[in-house]
């Protein structure tokens, strides 16, 4: 299964516009969503530390700190993917199933197309682009929480500033960055062949797209999981 | 042509096609007839190798499907067209892109040429000026011309069609049978269509095979159906209540006939 995602290839030209597409819609069309959520995110990271650092003994810069590991760590390659499960994911899913229940999948098989490298590689070459949507999200979370804790007057810019450069760990980066990888993988896989080997009509695209949902973020969550224990424990 | 022999085919444990052995001819539009549930998608389906048979074989003007070579069959799926029930245009590309489609992915023309023949195409099943609308922008009978455009544009040898006629208003209907079969003597393709419209098979039947249960019941013309005295033809041929009201009126008037031969036999 996906050995047939590579094989027989379709012709480079009509691969290139595929690619660039799904480069559109599932990328570029997310940045907007991912943004206004990173965002705002951050900034109450910010102020729910800054609320529960009552001890006048503890600096201020530890709001940086924690802000920066939080979204770092957590909040972008996770919480966000689990948002991209729901927008791009279900969008996946419901016009792979679109395509399968009006036979436009048939219609590829009759031709000669092979529709599984077709209709799935695009989409993942897409998500290869999947680390540079967490990195934006990862700058503009931590963006947020200096924002927020400036101008709602719980930490100094300078503390700030001072705070997210403490105890930086290159290895946590290269950590937050495969797991962000993986997760493109099985977000771009996942919804997919529940899109291309789904039964029925209407009805069902709507059912299989919720169903896909879940199975991602499930997957999501677990491999979350498995990975923080192997790499960081 | 075509040559079918002893094909069966399952789901599961639920035999569809029972055995069944066939010829279909080049330049004559060849129909598969029967009720719905009957088969006869299962059994395009069989033929476009979408779905494999588990006996029997089929070739292709010789051509032994199930011997030949990964490489051979897919040049010889290149060589058929098809048109699905539902059109099965891609929505995300315009009446033109969807016509390109075949050729653009698998020949070498380039720009001008593509456009070229995608024109005369559409042309051909009689649809200008509709070359940058989107499927859902257009009718279900100009769908079936896009679809039907889309099957012959890379000059296939084999043409199927599920149901062309399902979703359009009666003359729609007869426009795109007549189609279909102007377009099969002009290209002198092997044309086999899926229906259980019985306009069309009188009109366009030159060959009919009809399917019951999954098995081959009946084949004949569209002249001798209409004289067969096979019990589920005529079940099958009455069944649209034109028919039926045309079949009593022409018993009446037997009737009348008859009793007016016995009025004059009276006197
Ligand atoms: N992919 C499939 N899996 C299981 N059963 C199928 C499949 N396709 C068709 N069938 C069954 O085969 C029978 C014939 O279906 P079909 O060929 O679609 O009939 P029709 O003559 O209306 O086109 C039906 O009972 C249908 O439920
Ligand atoms: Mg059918």
């Amino acid at each position: 299964m996906i050995k047939e995602v590579f094989n027989k290839p379709t012709k480079w030209s009509v691969m290139k516009s595929l690619i660039l597409k799904e480069i559109d819609d599932l990328i570029i069309g997310s940045m907007g969503i991912v943004a206004f959520i990173s965002f705002f995110i951050g900034g109450v990271v910010a102020i729910q530390t800054a609320l529960n650092l009552t001890n006048p003994l503890i600096p201020k810069s530890l709001i940086a700190f924690a802000t920066r590991q939080s979204v770092i760590l957590e909040f972008a390659p996770t919480f966000i993917s689990i948002i991209m499960a729901g927008r791009a994911g279900s969008y996946i899913t419901s016009s792979i199933g679109t395509m399968r229940v009006t036979e436009q999948i048939d219609a590829l098989e009759v031709m000669g197309v092979n529709a599984i490298n077709y209709l799935i590689f695009p989409k993942i070459v897409a998500f290869t682009l999947y680390p540079f949507v967490i990195a934006i999200s990862m700058f503009l979370g931590i963006m947020g929480g200096w924002l927020a804790g400036v101008y709602g007057g719980f930490v100094g810019s300078d503390q700030f500033l001072e705070g997210i450069q403490t105890d930086f760990i290159p290895f946590h980066v290269f950590y937050a960055f495969l797991k962000t990888f993986v997760f493109g993988m099985l977000l771009a896989t996942i919804p997919s062949f529940h899109g291309f080997y789904m039964k029925g009509g209407a009805l069902e695209v709507g059912k299989a797209s919720t169903t896909s949902f879940v199975w991602t973020s499930v997957v999501i969550i677990t491999v979350n999981y498995i990975i923080t224990q192997l790499l960081l424990s | 042509m075509i040559e079918i022999k002893d094909i069966e085919k399952s789901f599961g444990d639920t035999k569809v096609l029972k055995g069944i052995s066939t010829t279909f001819e080049t330049g004559k539009t060849n129909l598969i007839i029967g009720r719905s549930g009957s088969g006869k998608t299962v059994m395009l389906k069989t033929l476009l190798g979408i779905h494999t048979p588990e006996k029997g074989s089929i070739s292709f003007d010789g051509r032994i499907y199930s011997e030949l070579t990964r490489d051979e069959k897919r040049s010889l799926r290149t060589e058929i067209g098809m048109v699905f029930q539902g059109s099965a245009l891609f929505d995300s590309m315009n009446v033109e892109d969807n016509v390109a489609f075949p050729l653009k992915m698998f020949t070498n023309k380039r720009g001008r040429e593509i456009k070229d023949r995608v024109n005369e195409v559409l042309e051909r099943v009689n649809l200008v000026d509709a070359n940058y609308k989107f499927p859902n922008e257009i009718s279900g009978g100009m769908q079936k011309r896009v679809a039907i455009a889309r099957a012959i544009v890379n000059n296939p040898k084999y043409l199927f069609c599920d149901e062309p006629n399902s979703g359009l208003d009666p003359e729609t209907s007869i426009l795109i049978d007549e189609l279909i079969q102007e377009i099969t003597r002009e290209y002198d393709m092997t044309t086999v269509i899926n229906t259980h419209d019985m306009n069309s098979v009188l009109q366009i039947g030159e060959k009919i095979v009809f399917l019951k249960n999954g098995i081959k019941e009946w084949e004949g013309t569209n002249e001798q159906i209409l004289e067969t005295r096979n019990k589920s033809i005529v079940e099958f041929v009455y069944s649209s209540e034109l028919f039926k009201k045309v079949r009593e009126s022409l018993l009446e008037e037997d009737d009348e006939e008859r009793k007016q031969d016995l009025n004059i036999k009276d006197e």
